[in-house]
Parts: C-alpha cells; sequence; structure tokens
C-alpha cells in the first residue's frame, strides 16, 4: 500500500516542474502548451489521490470534468497558437513583445 | 421537477440560444448576422425576464444536489450580468457591422461568456466555480482571438491564454488542497465544517494563497495583472468592452463564493492577503495609468485601480463590506460600459487610433455625447454625486468600521492620484481645440443606449439608497 504522502509529493513534483516550465522556456510556445497540460494532470493526480483517501466519489468526479475541460483548453490554445504563426511566421516565445507600454 | 428547472432557466435559455445563433448564422448566409443579433438579443431578454420573474420564488434553496445555489445574491447579480450583456451587444454590433466584422461566433460566444458568468455566480461547490469560470474564460480566449488578421489581437490573445491557464491550474491546485484538508466540495458543508485547528495548518495556507491567486487573476489585480494592459489594447473595441464588464461581476461573485461564503473560517488568513494585493493594485493602477496615450490601455490601468479598490470591500469581511463591494462591482461595470461605448462612438466607421487625442474638442463637435463621457469620466475618479464616489464611499465607511483606517486612507489617496488621468480626458474635451475634428456618425441604437448608461450613472449617484438596499438584502443583511 503507497501511503497518501507520496502521491502528494508526486503531484506537487509535476506542478512545480510545469510551473517551472513556464517560466523557464523561451523557444517554443508548444513546449508551454505541454506545461499546461501537465499542470492540470498534476491537479487530477491530488484529485485521485484525495477521493481514494477519504473514500468520496466526488473528486474522482471533478477529474472527469478537468479533463474534458483541459481538452477543450488545448483546443482553443492550439487554435490561437495557428492564428498566431499565420500572423508572426514564428512561434518563439522571445518573438511576442509587441504590446508595451 | 419544474422548480427544478425553473432554478436554472436563463442558463438553459442562454444555452438555448447560443446553439440557435450558430444554427441561424450559418444557414442564412446573407441575412444571417442581423437574425443572429436579434435572436441574441430575444434570447438575454427571456433570460432576464427568467432571471426576474421565476428566480425569486425558488430563491433560498439550493438545487441540483446543492450543486446550483439560488441566493438574492445570485439573482440581483445575474440580472445584471444580462442586462450587461445586452448592451455589450449594441455597443459591439455599432462598432464591428461598418468594419464587416460580424460574424455569428461574436454573438454565440458572448452568449457563452454570459452563461459561464450565470454558471459561476450560483455556484454551491467548487466544481461548479471551476465549471463556470473555464466556461467563461475559454469563451473570451477565443472572442479575443475573433479579429484574427491583426498581430496585436493575436499576441493579446496568447498572452491571456497562457496566463489564464497558468491561474486556473493555480486555483484548481489549491481546490484539490482544501477537498484534501475537508473531504467536501460543497461550498456550504465547507463553510459549517471547517474549523479553527483545520485553517492553522500549513498546507492550508498553501491552499488559500492559490485560490486567491485564481481569484486575483480573473479580477485583473496586482501580481496578477501582466494580461490586462495586452488584452485590453490588443482585443477589438467590443471585445475589450465585454472583458471589463460581465466577467467583472462573475469575478465578484467567485470571490463571494470561494472566501466570504465557502472559506469565511479562514478570514483571519485572507483579510491580510487581500490587503496587500488591493493596496499595491490601486498604487501601480493608477500611477501607470498617467503615462498612457492609448486611450484603451489607460482604461486598462484604471480597471487594476477599480479592482483593488473593489478586493477592499471584501477584506472587510463583514456583510456591509461585501455589500459595498457588490455595489462597486456593479456601478464600475456599468461605468466601464459607458466608457468603452464612447470609444466606440469616437472610433465611428473610420479607422480607429485609440489615441486620447481623439477625445480632443468633443465638448464642441457634440456637446450632449460630450456630457455623457463627462459624467462617466467623473463617476470614474470618484467625483461626488455621481455613482462612482457612492461606491468608494460605502467601501471606505466599511474600512473605517473594520479598523482598516490606514488601508483607507491609502485608498482616498490613491484615489486622488487616479482622478489626474480622467480629468485629463476631461480637459480635452472641453479646453482643448483638436485641428481636424471628425464629426461623430452616430446611429440610433448607439445614442440611445449611450444617453441611457449616462442617466443610469447619473441616476445611481443622486439615489444610491436604491441600489445600496437592493445590495444588502442580497447579501442577507
Amino acid at each position: 500500500m503507497i501511503p497518501l504522502s507520496h502521491y502528494l509529493v508526486l503531484a506537487a513534483l509535476l506542478f512545480c516542474l510545469s510551473v517551472a516550465g513556464m517560466f523557464i522556456n523561451r523557444k517554443n510556445l508548444i513546449v508551454l502548451l505541454m506545461c499546461i497540460e501537465l499542470m492540470l494532470l498534476a491537479v487530477n493526480l491530488n484529485f485521485v489521490a484525495f477521493a481514494h483517501y477519504h473514500h468520496d466519489l466526488a473528486g474522482q468526479i471533478f477529474v472527469f470534468f478537468i479533463l474534458a475541460v483541459a481538452a477543450a483548453e488545448s483546443a482553443i490554445g492550439l487554435a490561437i497558437l495557428v492564428v498566431l504563426f499565420r500572423n508572426r511566421r514564428s512561434i518563439n516565445v522571445d518573438d511576442i513583445g509587441a504590446l508595451k507600454g | 421537477m419544474f422548480y427544478m428547472l425553473s432554478a436554472a432557466s436563463p442558463e438553459i435559455v442562454v444555452l438555448v440560444t447560443a446553439c440557435l445563433v450558430l444554427l441561424v448564422d450559418s444557414s442564412l448566409r446573407d441575412r444571417g448576422h442581423a437574425a443572429a443579433y436579434w435572436l441574441a438579443q430575444a434570447g438575454l431578454l427571456l433570460a432576464l425576464i427568467g432571471c426576474a420573474l421565476l428566480l425569486p420564488r425558488v430563491a433560498g434553496l439550493r438545487w441540483f444536489f446543492g450543486m446550483v445555489v439560488i441566493d438574492p445574491l445570485a439573482v440581483v447579480l445575474k440580472s445584471f450580468v444580462l442586462v450587461l450583456v445586452i448592451v455589450a451587444l449594441i455597443y459591439g454590433r455599432e462598432y464591428l457591422r461598418p468594419r464587416r466584422w460580424l460574424s455569428g461566433e461574436y454573438f454565440a460566444l458572448t452568449l457563452m461568456v454570459a452563461l459561464g458568468a450565470l454558471v459561476l455566480i450560483s455556484a454551491g461547490s467548487l466544481l461548479m466555480v471551476y465549471l463556470g469560470l473555464e466556461l467563461m474564460s475559454l469563451s473570451l480566449y477565443a472572442l479575443v482571438a475573433l479579429h484574427r488578421d491583426a498581430p496585436a489581437t493575436s499576441e493579446a490573445a496568447m498572452k491571456y491564454f497562457v496566463l489564464g491557464a497558468l491561474a486556473s491550474g493555480m486555483l484548481l491546485y489549491g481546490m484539490s488542497l482544501v477537498y484534501g484538508v475537508t473531504g467536501t466540495l460543497d461550498l456550504q458543508t465547507l463553510a459549517r465544517t471547517l474549523t479553527a485547528a483545520q485553517t492553522g495548518q500549513p498546507v492550508w495556507v498553501l491552499a488559500l494563497v492559490l485560490i486567491i491567486a485564481g481569484v486575483a487573476f480573473k479580477l485583473g489585480t496586482v501580481p496578477f495583472h501582466m494580461w490586462v494592459p495586452d488584452v485590453y489594447q490588443g482585443a477589438a473595441t467590443p471585445v475589450t468592452l465585454l472583458v471589463s464588464t460581465a466577467p467583472k461581476i462573475a469575478a465578484y461573485a467567485m470571490a463571494m463564493r470561494l472566501l466570504a461564503m465557502g472559506l469565511s473560517a479562514g478570514a483571519a488568513q485572507w483579510s491580510p492577503i487581500l490587503i496587500v494585493l488591493a493596496v499595491a493594485s490601486m498604487a501601480l493602477g493608477n500611477l501607470v495609468a498617467i503615462a498612457q496615450s492609448d486611450i484603451k490601455r489607460m482604461l486598462a490601468y484604471s480597471t487594476i485601480a477599480h479592482m483593488g479598490f473593489l478586493l477592499l470591500g471584501v477584506l472587510a469581511a463583514s456583510p456591509a463590506g461585501y455589500a459595498g463591494a457588490m455595489f462597486y462591482s456593479i456601478v464600475y461595470a456599468l461605468m466601464s460600459l459607458g466608457a468603452f461605448g464612447v470609444v466606440i462612438l469616437l472610433a465611428g466607421a473610420g479607422p480607429e487610433t485609440d489615441r486620447l487625442d481623439e477625445f480632443t474638442g468633443l465638448g464642441r463637435r457634440s456637446p450632449w455625447f460630450a456630457l455623457v463621457a463627462l459624467i462617466l469620466f467623473f463617476s470614474l475618479a470618484g467625483v461626488p454625486p455621481f455613482a462612482g464616489f457612492w461606491a468608494k464611499w460605502f467601501v471606505i465607511k466599511e474600512l473605517i468600521h473594520s479598523g482598516h483606517v490606514v488601508v483607507a486612507a491609502l485608498a482616498v489617496f490613491f484615489s486622488v492620484i487616479g482622478a489626474y488621468y480622467y480629468l485629463r480626458i476631461i480637459r480635452l474635451m472641453y479646453f482643448d481645440v483638436g485641428e481636424a475634428a471628425r464629426p461623430l456618425a452616430a446611429d440610433g441604437d448607439l445614442s440611445l443606449a449611450l444617453s441611457v448608461n449616462g442617466l443610469a450613472i447619473l441616476a445611481i449617484g443622486v439615489m444610491p439608497g436604491v441600489l445600496m438596499s437592493t445590495c444588502l438584502r442580497a447579501i442577507g443583511h
């Protein structure tokens, strides 16, 4: 039996990894979208672990909803990415900086 | 069963209308936009009638296994959100039609934003908060990117999307920790079972910080404000108008549901965090706005400052404070609606520059709309007797009452600084003479809506007690 804390530490590590990835990555917007997905998956792991620990189904049902929303979110993210690429011919993070003031 | 469905009647009507709008727009090729517009307006009006007539009958009850809460707060906020979206569509059409940017997606996505806001406002569980928030946010990302040929627009959409996804990830992580500590997603159960011992745990503080980060992002307060200026400037003006009105009321509702209702036991912990966010927002928003020459960017920084002020009402953590913040959110949304309406009016059918110089000599070009703009900007600056003054008054009064005298003094100080950039516009309108002043060509709908909007601000300013007593009753005071 793996204790709850192991799951929580793994989820926390994944979460920190994804946030760090968003800030360190300066090259590619697709990597940024991957980081967002990883972040949501870390949350899912948390919810499933807690749901099992509490013997409560609500947490697992929440995960279904997060998965569905994450799919919609990446669809919109990729669509915006395509629009951006058409306008800029680049998906480099450093190239997005025209709006300032 | 009937009662259960009537509890969700505004949502059902708005959802069905959004689907119909897409159908109508794609099947009627040439005249589809006009049909879609009137269908969307009819749907919103029907939802508003449902809000006003059906919801009060089921008020005070929890529906769908506690997922949907219909309390007086929900009824009032939902009605205002629907009114704001109706007016936003009127303004938006006048801007989009001459530019041939009208599309069925604009109406459908706007309706989905309204739907998301309605769901969020009556959320009774963490799950519904998340779903309403995402429905609203995802539609907004798509709306910002709608005018897809402009590089600035797609850049703004990308920034909004990435930062928004980061914020909702943090919010979710915080929710998962709350679920771990308490074992429930239901906000009422959460409020009842949360004990002082639990709120002392370090994991609780972490959860609270993450949830506040999510709320602060939606409101657009420091340090989660980076998206606000870029989105306001980059998006087409009707979309900016929408971003700055209905979602702000929804964000206030989200703060109420999560902090004031669900996690009320932790008020001693979240109140100090909100003080820092609020004061930093007012300082940054008001100071940076002075340096802006783009009207939309200036209004973006003004939003940041106003949302900081709104948080002051929430952090007082008393019914009168919540009611003050509610008054503030409604009045702010109305003022912002009018301010962007004036921007749309000035843009007319010609190329939009968004420069502050557009206001030059408006007092001579169009005395009536200059007067409406005068009311709106005086109100945003907080000059008595307009509505914006009373919004600030109620919040500051409660802040002093709850013992945050220093914070109240800072709020007044930054408001005085903030008045400078609003008064600058009024000086441009009345005292500066422009060279090439374009005549204003306002359509009937736009001029009527804008006049009513300005007069509403004046009316609330003359009789603030009517709206304030509604807010107090909604909070249950």
